[in-house]
């Protein structure tokens, strides 16, 4: 345990919502709060960031206690040492780059000279030279984006939040600007907590993910045990997988849903869930003949194109998603309506515990 | 403002006749102001002490009253656009009262309010010996009254589309509030500061009805332009009609500083 964690373990109420976690960021670590929209990722940015009151609970920023109604704590936002990259940025429009980046000192009372100075040293670390005197509507979104983060930068924060960071660019300039975003936040040393509903912006620059949904952390772990054994349906729609919870006896399982599996993993018993990818599964409009241990019949419900593959939904049970290739679409004549055989191999089965959050 | 441009087809004549009608009713007078006007002794007409003195009241007790209106407007504006406190809704129906109200009911209730025996002019007059009827401070007071409410209305718009992250950013970046009014939310609503205090301004300027009735028509002291004018109408019309052009001008320069550089390009939407 570091005293320059931030450590937030708290309640929010609001009329018709709630939001109750706990979760504690090492200094140089990076998470990431995945969540649907309304889940309450913003809450907890703006919480930390003095913008919006806890109801009880408490937040420790750098060793210091910001915020406890209990004992009546409660630091204004310009008095906590918090670094926001807010979604689109909000660079100051009437502010040059280099006015943005010394803001914060100019406003903890460091000199104009001083301030300059510090401004053109983080324009510097984050490859913004030659950009110190345009305005925020001169800057592509890369960018801004990189201004945003050297201003909060800039105030020496004890802690760094990011709202979105990637949201308001493009898919082109998207993926670029993930991989340098990934590289300076390597590089800073203190607290990360980057909030997102993008599965791929949490897999790529964080190493822990925490899933927030209505409020509560439903899970939280390695990024990468995250993926591989989501713990809820949206974690599983998210990141592209099939989830069906079951009753697991002897490598056989017993869906909720109707139905039932049979797995390669016989020491898993009791409640599970078993994930497995829309590409391991089949589609047959006949019974199929191959190895494939689970084979079942299901409707095709909807047929939907994402990137080179056709991903085709087919009603069980179970019901599960089936990605397969646009010559199949057409050969197999698959439409809304069409009897299907489906069918996975048993290795193909990812089983686990249901319940509680992966391992770490 | 958008300038699409919309499929038009010919309008129909029901339409058409009095549009045109309106049109020539509203541009008219002032075709004939033009027309009429002492062009070949506008110069001598215009640097006739009454003129210039007019001229230079005008201009003063405007400019006062405009730097008045901004001084206590702005801080009346944010506290309308985002302070939550009792008696909110009337606050904004009053500021909004004088924009309707006949401007010498406004004269005559500042007499009743700021004159000798006035519920508050008594003590001004009694502890003070300040007296603001028929002084130039009262023609300031009458064009205040009437057209501090353009600003304030203006300015509250623009606190209104401000958006208020901006103000949260700065707070994250150490700025104390006051910080964030003075080099974020004063900055941003510049152009609307800007319209409001240009619209004051031009309506101070042109005001008649409160000033003659709580200040009275003093030359040179409480004798603004377009009192000059009114009185100039029943001796010597030239210089009235030499007036008129003047304010005409001003008007039309308020137009255009308006359209073309902050209506357009400044006030959020």
């Amino acid at each position: 345990m570091n005293s320059n964690a931030l450590r937030f373990n708290a309640c929010i109420e609001r009329a018709e919502f709630s939001l109750e976690a706990s979760l504690t960021v090492e200094p140089g670590e990076i998470v990431a709060v995945i969540g649907p929209n309304g889940a309450g990722k913003s809450t907890l940015l703006r919480s930390i960031s003095g913008l919006v009151p806890l109801t009880n609970g408490s937040i420790e920023i750098g060793g210091v206690t910001v915020d406890d109604p209990a004992r009546g704590i409660l630091s204004a936002p310009e008095a906590r040492r918090v670094g926001v990259v807010f979604q689109d940025y909000l660079l100051f429009p009437h502010m040059s780059v280099a006015d943005n980046i010394a803001f914060g000192p100019r406003a903890a009372g460091v000199g104009r000279r001083h301030a300059r100075e510090l401004a053109a040293d983080w324009i510097t670390r984050l490859s913004l030279t030659g950009l110190a005197d345009r305005k925020p509507s001169e800057l592509s979104g890369g960018q801004s984006q990189r201004v945003a983060l050297a201003r909060a930068l800039a105030c020496d924060p004890a802690v760094l939040l990011l709202d979105e960071p990637l949201a308001a660019l493009d898919a082109g300039t998207r993926i670029d600007v993930r991989a340098e975003l990934r590289e300076h936040l390597a590089s800073i040393g203190i607290p990360t907590l980057l909030v997102t509903h993008d599965p791929l912006d949490a897999l790529v620059l964080a190493e822990r993910i925490v899933v927030l949904e209505q409020g509560r952390i439903t899970q939280e772990g390695l990024a990468l045990d995250v993926a591989r054994r989501p713990a809820t349906t949206y974690v599983a729609r998210l990141l592209g997988l099939n989830l069906l919870p079951g009753q697991a006896d002897d490598g056989h399982v017993t869906l909720t849903a109707g139905g039932e599996l049979h797995t390669a993993q016989r020491n898993v018993s009791g409640a599970v869930l078993v994930a497995v990818r829309p590409d391991a599964i089949s589609i047959h409009t006949s019974p199929p003949s191959g190895s494939a241990r689970n084979v079942w019949r299901g409707t095709v419900e909807g047929v939907e194109p994402i990137g080179d593959r056709v991903r085709v939904t087919a009603a069980g049970p179970p019901t599960v998603m089936a990605d397969v290739t646009a010559a199949s679409v057409i050969e197999l004549q698959l439409e809304r309506g069409t009897q299907v055989w489906l069918s996975t191999k048993a290795t193909e089965l990812e089983v686990y515990p249901a319940g509680g959050t992966a391992p770490q | 403002m958008s300038r699409r441009h919309r499929t038009t087809t010919q309008p129909p004549w029901p339409v058409a006749v009095p549009a045109v009608l309106a049109l020539l009713f509203l541009g008219l007078p002032l075709l004939a102001l033009l027309i009429r006007a002492p062009w070949g002794q506008l110069l001598s007409v215009l640097t006739s002490p009454t003129s210039l003195d007019a001229l230079r009241l005008s201009i003063i007790t405007a400019t006062a009253a405009t730097v008045l209106s901004v001084i206590v407007g702005v801080p009346l504006a944010w506290l309308l656009a985002r302070a939550i406190f009792p008696g909110r809704r009337f606050a904004r129906a009053l500021v909004t009262v004088p924009l309707v109200l006949p401007p010498v009911v406004g004269g005559i209730a500042l007499l009743l309010a700021f004159g000798r025996r006035g519920i508050v002019g008594q003590y001004l007059d009694q502890w003070f010996g300040i007296t603001l009827p028929f002084t130039t401070a009262g023609v300031v007071i009458a064009e205040a009254f009437v057209a501090m409410p353009f600003l304030i209305i203006t300015v509250e718009g623009a606190l209104r589309g401000l958006d208020g992250r901006f103000e949260d950013a700065a707070a994250t970046l150490g700025a104390s509030r006051l910080t964030v009014f003075r080099r974020i939310t004063l900055p941003l609503i510049a152009p609307s500061l800007v319209a409001g205090a240009v619209l004051t301004f031009a309506r101070a300027l042109g005001e008649f009805g409160a000033t003659i009735t709580f200040a009275g028509n003093l030359p040179g002291v409480t004798q603004t332009l377009p009192l000059a004018v009114y009185i100039g109408l029943e001796g010597d019309p030239s210089e009235a009609i030499a007036l008129s052009l003047v304010l005409l001008a001003f008007s039309i320069a308020v137009l255009v500083l308006l359209r073309d550089r902050w209506l357009r390009t400044g006030t959020p939407a």
